[in-house]
């Protein structure tokens, strides 16, 4: 059932591809960061329109699958004349379809400041920047960063998807060998622990990294 | 006369600090014995270990003579189990400094489902039993109602309902007014006193109330850093406290 | 050919696809919320193995990818003799899946429960299954609620994947009907509607549901 030699054989081809995977994650991600921060400041918005058209968007990206709206840059934008290597459509869409997810974490991270520190940065005279860089976002980042840490984690195991646009990473990889050979099950194994190896040490890392926060306060 | 509950070399630490010193304690049975002290004295932590809320480090505890703990195993002695704690605590009920009430069901429900889970008693007869104990506690108007919307005070009331139907030897309050804003400790303890006055329950009751206390308790034993440091008849334990501790805790209530 | 009109495309996609959408939605959404249940407690249990199965449960099906499993269930499992219909690998791979993150959601909830709670059962000489019945499960139950809500929402959109292995959905019909008409734009454009009015009642049912979650603590 399970050959060795074959396995082996294949796990060169699939390493290999692991660096699109890796590197479609990474660049997703710090897209996905600087989208959300985007987000959360236009929610936060004094002007009534464009917060709800932003809301609005946000939900809209939320609760639409990642898959159809890869499709949807990768098969519609040429119809606008812009085309996208499946690269660059993939990253563009992991980063737009978590970015809403990591505003909403920033939003909460920044209401979770009770409003009395804005009252004694006011008293204490602060400007509204001080206030945000001296007094703010000090208490927003560290209780945010395992939240965003496990956001990382499961873009990267998101990326298989990328393969449906034509990406050869690391699933498609597998499964390109896998058409060749008739053989599916040691590439899609491979391809299942090399996820496995990778997530779950760094999801352990992130919850010493939650409690060592948690000791803190 | 045998004692109802009788602590013997009772220790218990939590990390460093040791909040039961080696303490030995008799209750007899229909006696009313108040537990005062400033807190973090242990008397919290005597009424939990006696509700197999917490194990003592070591010591005995006996329950109408049978070890609370403990149970006999081939000739000796080991940590009891489930099931000689479930029997154990047939004798012994409680009610908590923050009530501590089931807020997913009515009041009525509150007070009957340990009557029908644990005594097994007909639905009709649990009702009625907690109909009757929630009139005696002053909120037969009450019933229907959920815990998140009664006042601390009611909360309690209902709290000692859902203990009392249980019909335990012994009851133990721990602090039931302490969560309580001033102006609805007074129907709480009314309460407490009335069940105290007409029942031969044995009572144990941890409290800040000095006068309640005076009032209701048979006896005062007055606790300090683990030890009980003075413990007598109420009139002479209030009047003429003989340690400086007590002196010094007592004047801070006088003023 | 003609051309299609955008309501056209809408129509025809959910006659072509919905009904397989709602059916392994539905049927996985159940799996994954028995599944959830059990190993959420188990997790919890006092016998050690009984923890560390639904621990290697829960952590291999979080660790691999949804994608992943979906291909090693349909492709690679008949290998091993295993040949699933594509219908069955669906529910299969989101229900083991999403059960290994409602177990989380479940577990979380069973010991967010105040403390006081079970003393409260213990001074009502109450057994440890009557406590978890009648008095920590009915509470966790309300506050698991919003985010066993939103699992749903995302296990919703997962269904999307069960295209990839032929299986008719929403998805599918929309990639067969962009290869037959060329109406790339408006084709996935209402496909991406659909989803999103398929998920509305959902999402607005877990906001409600988080109110009054909040609101009922006391």
């Amino acid at each position: 059932m399970w050959n060795w030699d074959y396995a082996f054989s294949i796990l060169p081809q699939i390493l290999s591809a692991l660096k699109i995977t890796i590197s479609a994650t990474f660049v997703g991600f710090i897209l996905a960061l600087f989208l959300g921060l985007i987000f959360s400041v236009l929610v936060r918005s004094d002007i009534k329109i464009v917060s709800l058209a932003v809301k609005g968007i946000i939900q809209f990206i939320r609760n639409t699958p990642l898959l159809v709206q890869l499709y949807f840059i990768f098969y519609v934008f040429p119809k606008i004349g812009i085309s996208l290597k499946p690269f660059t459509a993939g990253v563009l869409g992991l980063g737009i379809h978590y970015s809403t997810y990591l505003s909403e974490v920033f939003r909460s991270g920044i209401e979770a400041v009770p409003a009395g520190q804005w009252e004694v940065a006011k008293a204490l005279n602060f400007s509204h920047i001080q206030a945000w860089i001296k007094i703010i976002l000090p208490q927003v980042i560290p209780p945010i960063i395992p939240v965003i840490g496990n956001y990382l984690i499961t873009m990267f195991k998101e990326t298989p998807l990328l393969s449906a646009i034509t990406l050869v990473e690391i699933l498609q990889t597998a499964k390109i060998l896998g058409a060749g050979s008739f053989r599916y099950l040691e590439g899609f194994t491979i391809v299942g622990i090399i996820f496995f190896l990778l997530s779950y040490p760094s999801s352990q890392l992130i919850k010493k990294l939650e409690v060592r926060l948690g000791a803190k306060n | 006369m045998t004692p109802i509950v009788s602590y013997q070399n009772v220790t218990k630490t939590y990390g460093d600090l040791e909040v039961l010193k080696d303490i030995d304690f008799n209750i007899y049975p229909g006696e009313k014995v108040a537990l005062i002290g400033p807190s973090g004295s242990g008397k919290t932590t005597l009424a939990r270990l006696l509700m197999t809320l917490e194990e003592p480090d070591s010591g005995i505890i006996e329950v109408e003579n049978k070890n609370l703990w403990q149970e006999e195993v081939g000739g000796e002695l080991v940590k009891a189990k489930e099931k000689h704690l479930r029997e154990m605590r047939k004798s012994i009920g409680m009610v908590f400094q923050h009530f501590y009430l089931f807020p997913h069901m009515t009041v009525l429900k509150n007070v009957m489902e340990a009557p029908m889970t644990v005594l097994g008693l007909s639905k009709k007869k649990a009702r009625q039993q907690a109909e009757e104990m929630l009139e005696k506690v002053g909120l037969s108007d009450k019933l229907d109602v959920y815990p998140a919307q009664l006042s601390g005070g009611q909360k309690q009331r209902v709290a000692i309902a859902r203990a009392l139907v249980m019909k335990p030897n012994i009851m133990l309050f721990d602090e039931p007014t302490s969560a309580l804003d001033p102006e609805l400790v007074g129907e709480v303890l009314d309460v407490i006193k009335e069940i105290a006055f007409e029942s031969d329950m044995t009572m144990l009751l941890i409290t800040h109330e000095m006068d309640f206390a005076k009032e209701i308790a048979d006896r005062v034993a007055f606790f300090n850093e683990g030890i009980i440091a003075e413990q007598g008849d109420p009139e002479e334990l209030f009047n003429n406290p003989k340690t400086p501790r007590l002196q010094s805790f007592l004047s801070r209530f006088n003023s | 050919m003609e051309r299609l009109t955008t309501y056209e495309i809408f129509i025809s996609l959910i006659k072509a696809g919905l009904k397989v959408t709602i059916q392994v939605t539905f049927f996985a959404a159940i799996l994954a919320l028995v599944l959830g249940f059990i190993s959420g407690l188990a997790r919890m249990s006092r016998h050690r193995t009984i923890r560390f199965i639904s621990g290697v449960y829960i952590e291999v099906f979080r660790g691999t990818s949804l994608l992943v499993q979906l291909f090693w269930i349909y492709f690679a499992l008949p290998m091993m003799g295993i040949r699933l219909s594509a219908l069955t690998a669906g529910v299969l791979a989101i229900g083991l899946n999403y059960g290994a993150y409602c177990s989380e959601v479940v577990r979380s909830a069973i010991q967010n429960v105040p403390v006081g709670q079970t003393e409260a059962c213990i001074a009502l000489n109450m057994t440890k299954t009557q406590r978890m019945v009648k008095v920590i499960i009915p509470q966790a139950f309300v506050m698991m609620l919003p985010n066993l809500g939103n699992q749903l929402i995302e296990l919703l959109k997962s269904t999307s994947l069960v295209s990839m292995i032929t299986l008719t959905d929403l998805t599918y019909q929309a990639n067969i009907l962009n290869a037959t008409t060329f109406e790339t734009t408006k084709v996935y454009t209402m496909l991406l509607v659909i989803y999103f009015i398929i998920g509305l009642p959902l999402s607005k049912g877990v906001k409600l549901l988080e109110a009054k979650v909040s609101e009922g603590r006391v």
